[in-house]
């Protein structure tokens, strides 16, 4: 069943919404990158909200007007005017109050998504009739989508794309440096305005798919998945934009595969599961790599350290120490060191008294701040600066023990 | 108006309302202040999930159950948004969104797997709650404040948000100092010994107690705007944390009071035959609360200087 809907063999209701599923996960995992980036992330979170007021001021008007409410642009248009009604509260309020910018989106987010409500519980008393489906907004229906809806969402998709392809140079500059970008003459607050515009689009087409209250998940969580990959931002934009599309196609598809599965909350959950995935497996940044670091580190302190103890004649407890001195052949069974672990340890004891000189000279400044007890003095210092330091602290002397 | 009236219909409502108001205003004033005004955002969002695994697992609609599940559900979405942070290195805003947007999911999809929807539960139910459903049918005027009678029938939200309030009253009265401090100069606080990152947790959980009884009797939408609004509006009026504080209430009294009485008459007024949403009137009354302080406020500039001075 899942298969079939994966190749979307399920029938042409299925297919239309898992196409425009994807679709919007593209475009909003992409614009959200560049929120994620200006560390702005939650700005979406005030905008989503904001839409509902909106949302049913239009359905009010079309329906007093004598039309059907629930036409599909007429709402998304009322949405786009009170989100960015939205928006221009959230800015005010930052520019010209004390009021910090994440007070300024649960302000605005609760008293727009409150008046929605109040809004709401209007409808439900004027007595049209029509408003069924006007709650499917706060969590998306993507059941009764019809081919008009599809193409909303398509053509609002790739736009917004289009429009992030245009100005992406600049938003990247604007997202992560936005005083150099200013002194590089960018304006960075049309710039800002424009990112906002873009995201305010996504939220407005994702409205009808995934709802106002889970939109947000898609333009946070892809881009922060993507960021475990790569430190390069178009690769981010690009990643971010496939695990929005892969996590939207995939919780379309198996949403329309059996019963009572909604589909925005599991569109969510498979980004989260994406997410997860990066979070553990990423190379570099993930939890994985980290740990993995951590013990190749620790080992090369226990190994260091073990030899050191071994060049002055130190007798060794610490277990992992000895396991690591055994398992490199450095020591026998019963302690004591053996040829090699005799070389190793003197050539270690003979680096700590060059560093010892190196830190205590001016002019090796440079050098010695790069001492950390582990670093190979070769890899900062030439052959004939260490021979130099030699000459100071005599040749070589054999380890006993 | 007369007492038969008022005090079956509108009093408990009113009160439960006013409760619940101060009860997440006073905690959110500290929030604010800490940067962490979201938080209160966070926490009403995660509590469905929580309420929700609660029913499931006692199958039964009781409120210990569901105030443990939904606090425990805060709980776990503040642990996960700090290992989130710290484990992949994250800025704290994109882990927030992480988490409670995904818990919120998977609450939404637990509720339509497990067709709960027959009882109360549903999302527009957590999203406006029903203040207004909270009446107190035994009373017939005001005589019956004193008949034990009467009063053994109060909705149990009542008393249970008054406790709550109590509560959280006491927290803030008892570390109001080091509160105080550590708010202010993290820094310094630590100096002088207090575990500072043992009483954010104790705030956070202070605070996800008021969310989770107030979300219970009056939804969400309430829990979100009353942490933030008020306090954000006193900040306009008041350069000293005593003053905010005492102005956050003053407002959250305000906004429930005006709300209330706006969702249950105001369309009368206007001709109309029903009320509308008192929780979403409630937060639209703060709301227009926050956007005049915003303007006039004495205190509304960065610079914290009082304009004219």
């Amino acid at each position: 069943m899942l298969i079939d809907a994966l190749l979307l063999q399920l029938g042409y209701n299925a297919t239309l919404v898992a196409i425009g599923a994807t679709l919007l996960g593209v475009s909003a995992g992409v614009t959200g990158t560049f929120l994620f980036l200006r560390k702005r992330a939650l700005v979406s979170d005030a905008i989503s909200h904001a839409t509902l007021p909106g949302v049913c001021l239009a359905f009010i008007l079309m329906a007093s007007f004598g039309g059907d409410g629930r036409n599909l642009v007429g709402l998304l248009l009322g949405s786009a005017v009170s989100a960015s009604a939205g928006l221009w509260c959230l800015n005010w309020l930052t520019r010209n109050t004390r009021l910090a910018e994440d007070a300024a989106i649960g302000s605005v987010l609760s008293v727009f998504f409150g008046f929605g409500i109040v809004l709401l519980t209007v409808i439900q008393t004027l007595g049209v009739g029509r408003q069924a489906g006007l709650e499917g907004f706060l969590l998306g229906s993507t059941a009764g989508m019809l081919w008009a809806d599809a193409m909303v969402i398509a053509v609002g998709g790739a736009v917004t794309l289009l429009l992030i392809l245009l100005i992406r140079r600049p938003m990247t500059l604007v997202a992560f440096d936005p005083e150099y970008a200013a002194a590089r003459g960018l304006p960075v607050s049309k710039i800002d305005m424009a990112m906002m515009g873009l995201v305010m689009a996504v939220t407005v087409v994702g409205l009808k798919i995934v709802g106002l209250i889970l939109i947000v998940a898609l333009l946070i969580i892809p881009a922060v998945t993507a960021r475990f990959w790569t430190e390069r931002s178009d690769y981010v934009v690009l990643l971010a934009g496939l695990a929005g599309g892969l996590s939207a196609y995939i919780g379309a598809a198996m949403s329309a595969s059996a019963p009572n599965l909604p589909t925005g909350p599991i569109i969510v959950l498979m980004s989260f599961a994406l997410f997860l995935f990066s979070l553990l497996f990423a190379p570099n940044r993930g939890v994985l790599a980290a740990v993995l670091r951590h013990f190749r580190f620790q080992r090369r302190v226990h190994l260091r350290q073990g030899l050191l103890a071994l060049a002055q004649g130190q007798p060794i407890y610490e277990k992992l120490t000895l396991r690591l001195l055994r398992n490199g052949g450095l020591v026998r069974a019963d302690g004591v060191a053996t040829d090699k672990g005799k070389a190793r340890a003197a050539k270690a004891l003979r680096d700590e008294r060059r560093w010892a000189v190196v830190r205590s000279d001016q002019a090796h400044e440079a050098a010695a701040a790069l001492y950390d007890g582990l670093r190979q003095i070769e890899s900062v210092l030439t052959q004939d600066q260490i021979t130099e330091i030699d000459r100071h602290i005599g040749g070589p002397k054999e380890v006993l023990a | 108006m007369s007492g038969e009236e008022f005090v079956p219909l509108s009093l408990t409502p009113l009160l439960i309302g006013i409760f619940a108001a101060v009860a997440c205003a006073l905690p959110g004033n500290f929030l604010l202040l800490r940067k962490q005004a979201l938080i209160g955002d966070a926490i009403s969002h995660v509590v469905l999930p929580g309420i929700v695994v609660a029913f499931l697992l006692t199958g039964a609609i009781s409120a210990a159950p569901m105030m443990l599940g939904a606090a425990g559900a805060a709980v776990v979405a503040v642990v996960l948004i700090e290992a989130i942070r710290r484990l992949g290195r994250i800025e704290p805003g994109a882990a927030m969104g992480v988490v409670f947007t995904t818990m919120f999911a998977g609450g939404v999809l637990l509720l339509e797997q497990t067709d709960t929807s027959s009882v109360h539960l549903d999302v527009e139910h957590a999203l406006y709650g029903n203040l207004e459903s909270l009446i107190w049918l035994d009373a017939t005027g005001w005589s019956s404040l004193l008949d034990p009678q009467a009063l053994a029938h109060l909705p149990v939200e009542l008393p249970r948000m008054a406790l709550t309030l109590l509560a959280v009253v006491l927290f803030i009265a008892v570390f109001w100092r080091v509160l105080k401090i550590s708010t202010f100069d993290e820094g310094f606080a630590r100096t002088l010994g207090i575990r500072t990152n043992l009483l954010g947790l104790a705030l956070v959980i202070t605070a996800a107690v008021a969310a989770v009884a107030a979300f219970d009797a009056v939804g969400s939408i309430i829990v979100i705007a009353m942490f933030i609004c008020p306090p954000a509006a006193a900040r306009m009026m008041s350069n000293h944390l005593e003053g905010q504080v005492a102005w956050s209430v003053g407002f959250a009294v305000l906004s429930a009071v005006f709300g209330y009485v706006l969702a249950g008459y105001g369309p009368l007024w206007l001709g109309a035959q029903d009320a509308v949403s008192a929780a979403g009137m409630i937060a639209t009354v703060s709301g227009l609360i926050l956007a005049v302080s915003a303007r006039f406020g004495p205190c509304r500039n960065r610079s914290g200087a009082p304009v004219g001075v």
